[in-house]
């Protein structure tokens, strides 16, 4: 236990501008596929319980700088990262370090639904099972919270064995939403949540990021800026893989700092 | 696990078993794959080392030059030219007649047939592959010689012909399958090219789409060939036992892999000169096999080279 | 136009020309199944299922092959099946992009192309001699299962790689490890695919005569194996062997049991194409 009490005093590093400590947090972040930059010397942090929305035109390095945070870009081939990403106050690059644990602290929700071919039960208690959970009333339990949570409980309730793969589009989202919050993160990423669902489905889902983010760190990629200026705290605008601006989401659309972005925001590109 | 608090100590700092336990799923795993390197380092080495046992004692020019071949009798004669002889005129024969039925069949799924009915036939036709072997070697013997016999009636009852057409009969498939996905893959610019200027269906696969995937269509035809070339039971069964130096396709003869057949129904002893033979014929077969499939790979892979 | 005439006159015979190809063989396999039911549909009966090898044609049956054939089926399945599908696995899901990934593939695709009795030489040298199993159940087992190895990995490849790579990025989200991943997501929603090919395999290697005559599997055994050690023959054998004799009978007795192979030939087939379709169906994404 004190080798525990070490690392965390080696690990933890307050941010030197402010005095509150961001959840999740990059420092000086480059990222490469083989030959392409795809981040430039991007630092930015973000509060927990609050949303942070990434805006920018497609290709402009959002996504990436999403998937940062749970380590889904080193499955692609030519990955470089060189900068500092912290969750907590800890790297979470390194060769210590458990990348199956860190998911489940950091989730993620895709942008084409992508439940299991299993039953909607067996969706969302995957991310327990894996973990060796085989008590059958608490995984019962940690399912029903999830859905509930998730605003699909009342829908799904009395057939939770039927395949997730016969819901709608928009109950099939969240039913990925319910499976990212049964095993209890603290962090929930978002890629496009919404860009394949109806206008409806759509609302529903901002709704529920309305709700979630009293217990959760939210960061989401939009393409649809209404869609980040209603649900988002903070907006960050990416640019060719620069990240040119980041602020309070109402001072960002209202009285942008960059002529760039203006120009985005106002529709001139993107 | 609880959310929202940014103070307890990631679990993600700990490295554990669990890396341990995937590092040897992944070990076994690869054992699995290497058998199949085992495979192929047991075969060049059994074959190997009995062959040289074998040309310890029989010499290599003996080997490539005598004209007979009569282990198995007194006067023992090494020559593995009527062996070779006897498969190649069977292959050639199925190939003779594979190829022209094959090719049409490609052609006509490729440029004249509606899509439902090349999606059905594909599947009829690679029905012709799957049967059993020894199934065809009775067709040859029994149905295809006794016929023969009437239009041709000094035909003998083991003869390279009735092998040969119900061998390729088995390979046509191996033929209209490939070829077809090479015209397949020619581009539909190539051929609308030729249509516009009021080319018929015939004329556009004759002078456009087949030159356009010829590579791949003797791609087809040397794997076919090395299917024939590889085969047993048909010509174990209908073609002979007599190893010929001859074209004759009326006689009986015997091919390399009809001989270890022969050798192995027998009572030959382990280790001896008559025993080595088998595998101085297996050696042979081999790099015959090995050379046509890889010739096939290296065109395969320019042809494919060719469309991206 | 005159040329324009021949021109059309020529498509059109090649239409004709091209259909007549495509049945021709279906046609002539009509024909020879054909007359393999007129030879041999009368001698069908339980008794020669039941009966044993005998010098007496009328009073020779399967059985002994019968089971020999059983035998060898049971235990291909269980060496080839975890072997292919560990090495499909292994090929697919951890080796990608590598020089031994390159290796492995092109020395598959070249067992792929070795003559079926090659791998009879193989096995008779190192499992019967050097091995010491004899002409056993087993030695064929063994052989049988090299040969249609490279039909399992390439299947379960094929099925591995139609399971969508957004169910593997889900699972990784969740903080599952590769074989859980693998374990838990890809193998289910691939093992119809699997299935059907080891089945195809399997039919593949029940009408293998070649190899199996090599490693000295004997056609005229008089028992039914009852252990893997024991020597055996099987349905493919028995046939070639009855073939070879000139008295009508074992003709006729041939054709009887080419009768009972293609039904046994068509009955896994037919199981192949049903898990196919049943599998097709469920992966509609």
């Amino acid at each position: 236990m004190i080798a525990l009490m070490e690392l965390k005093e080696e690990g933890y590093k307050k941010n030197d501008h402010e005095s509150r400590s961001f959840k999740l947090e990059a420092s000086h972040v480059d990222v490469w596929y083989g030959q392409f930059h795809a981040l430039k010397n991007v630092s930015m942090g973000m509060t927990a319980n609050h949303v942070t929305a990434l805006i920018g035109p497609s290709g402009c390095g959002k996504s990436t700088f999403l998937r940062l945070f749970n380590r889904m870009n080193d499955y692609i081939d030519e990955f470089r990262m060189e900068g500092e990403i912290r969750l907590d106050g800890f790297k979470i690059y390194g060769k210590k370090i458990e990348v199956e644990q860190l998911r489940k602290d950091v989730g993620m929700v895709f942008q084409k639904p992508n439940p299991f071919p299993k039953s909607i039960f067996e969706n969302v208690a995957y991310g327990l099972k894996i973990q060796g959970i085989t008590n059958k009333k608490f995984i019962s339990e940690k399912v029903e919270t999830a859905l509930k949570q998730s605003d699909l409980w009342g829908e799904v309730k009395d057939n939770l064995k039927k395949s997730a793969l016969a819901l709608s589009g928009g109950q099939q989202q969240r039913v990925c939403i319910a499976r990212t919050l049964a095993v209890e993160p603290s962090v929930i990423l978002m890629d496009e949540p919404t860009s394949s669902l109806d206008p409806i489905s759509t609302a529903r889902i901002e709704e529920l990021i309305f709700q979630l983010k009293e217990k959760y760190t939210i960061v989401i990629v939009t393409h649809n800026m209404q869609q980040a200026g209603r649900v988002s705290d903070n907006t960050a605008f990416f640019y060719l893989g620069e990240l040119v601006e980041h602020g309070k989401t109402k001072q960002i659309f209202t009285n942008p700092k960059h002529e760039r972005t203006e120009n985005y925001i106002s529709g001139r590109f993107g | 696990m609880q959310a929202g608090s940014s103070k307890k100590i990631p679990g993600f700092l700990f490295s554990g078993m669990r890396k341990i336990k995937e590092y040897l799923i992944e070990k076994s795993l690869l054992l699995s794959a290497f058998i199949t390197i085992l495979t192929t380092i047991g075969i060049i080495l059994v074959l190997t080392v009995e062959a040289v046992n074998f040309f310890s004692e029989v010499s290599l020019i003996s080997f490539f030059t005598d004209t007979e071949w009569t282990p198995l009798f007194e006067q023992k004669h090494f020559g593995i030219l009527p062996l070779l002889t006897g498969t190649l005129l069977t292959t050639f024969i199925a190939i003779f007649v594979a190829l022209p039925i094959g090719l049409s069949i490609a052609i006509y799924l490729n440029e004249y047939a509606p899509k439902g009915f090349r999606k059905t036939i594909k599947p009829a036709l690679e029905l012709l592959a799957a049967i059993p072997t020894v199934v065809y070697g009775f067709f040859a013997l029994m149905v295809v010689t006794p016929f023969l016999q009437q239009i041709y009636p000094d035909l003998a009852g083991f003869n390279a012909l009735s092998a040969g057409i119900v061998m390729g009969i088995m390979i046509i498939p191996f033929i209209s399958s490939l070829s077809e996905d090479a015209l397949f893959a020619v581009p539909k610019s190539l051929r609308e090219a030729s249509y516009g200027m009021g080319s018929t269906r015939l004329q556009t696969a004759m002078l456009v789409t087949v030159p356009a995937a010829s590579s791949g269509i003797v791609v087809s035809i040397i794997l076919a060939i090395s299917r024939a070339v590889g085969e047993t039971m048909i010509v174990a069964i209908a073609a002979g036992q007599q190893p010929r130096l001859t074209f004759d396709p009326t006689v009986p003869i015997e091919t390399i892999t009809a001989y270890i057949v022969q050798v192995s129904l027998g009572d030959v002893q382990h280790g001896t000169l008559e025993y080595r033979t088998i595998f101085a014929a297996g050696i042979t077969l081999f790099a015959l096999t090995f050379l046509l499939n890889n010739i096939s790979f290296f065109l395969r892979k320019k042809y494919r080279q060719k469309y991206e | 136009m005159n040329n324009r005439r021949k021109n059309r006159i020529a498509d059109k015979a090649f239409q004709v020309w091209g259909i007549a190809c495509t049945f021709i063989g279906l046609v002539l396999l009509v024909i020879f199944i054909g007359d393999i039911l007129i030879d041999g549909l009368g001698r069908l009966s339980w008794d020669f299922i039941t009966a044993l090898p005998s010098r007496r044609p009328e009073s020779a049956g399967i059985w002994t092959a019968m089971m020999g054939t059983a035998w060898v089926l049971v235990f291909t399945t269980i060496i080839s099946f975890p072997l292919g599908v560990a090495a499909g696995i292994y090929l697919e899901e951890y080796a990608k992009k590598s020089h031994l990934a390159n290796l492995l593939e092109i020395n598959i695709s070249n067992l792929a192309g070795v003559p079926s009795i090659i791998y009879g030489l193989l096995g008779l040298e190192i499992f019967v001699r050097v091995m010491n199993l004899g002409p056993s159940v087993l030695a064929g087992s063994l052989t049988l299962s090299l040969l249609i190895l490279p039909i399992v990995i390439v299947a379960t490849r094929e099925s591995i790689k139609a399971v969508p790579g957004s169910i593997k990025e889900a699972s990784f989200a969740l903080g599952a490890t590769k074989w859980q991943t693998i374990r838990n997501q890809v193998l289910p929603a691939s093992f119809g695919g699997i299935l059907t090919g080891v089945i195809l395999a399997l039919s593949r290697a029940i009408g293998e005569t070649a190899p199996l005559i090599v490693i000295g599997a004997l056609a005229y055994v008089p028992f039914a194996p009852k252990s893997p050690m024991d020597e055996f023959s099987v349905l493919p054998i028995q046939i070639f062997n009855w073939v070879s004799r000139p008295q009508q009978g074992f003709i006729t007795n041939a054709a009887a049991a080419i009768i009972i192979l293609l039904l046994i030939t068509l009955v896994m087939n037919g199981i192949a194409v049903y898990f196919r379709n049943r599998w097709q169906k469920k992966m509609k994404w």
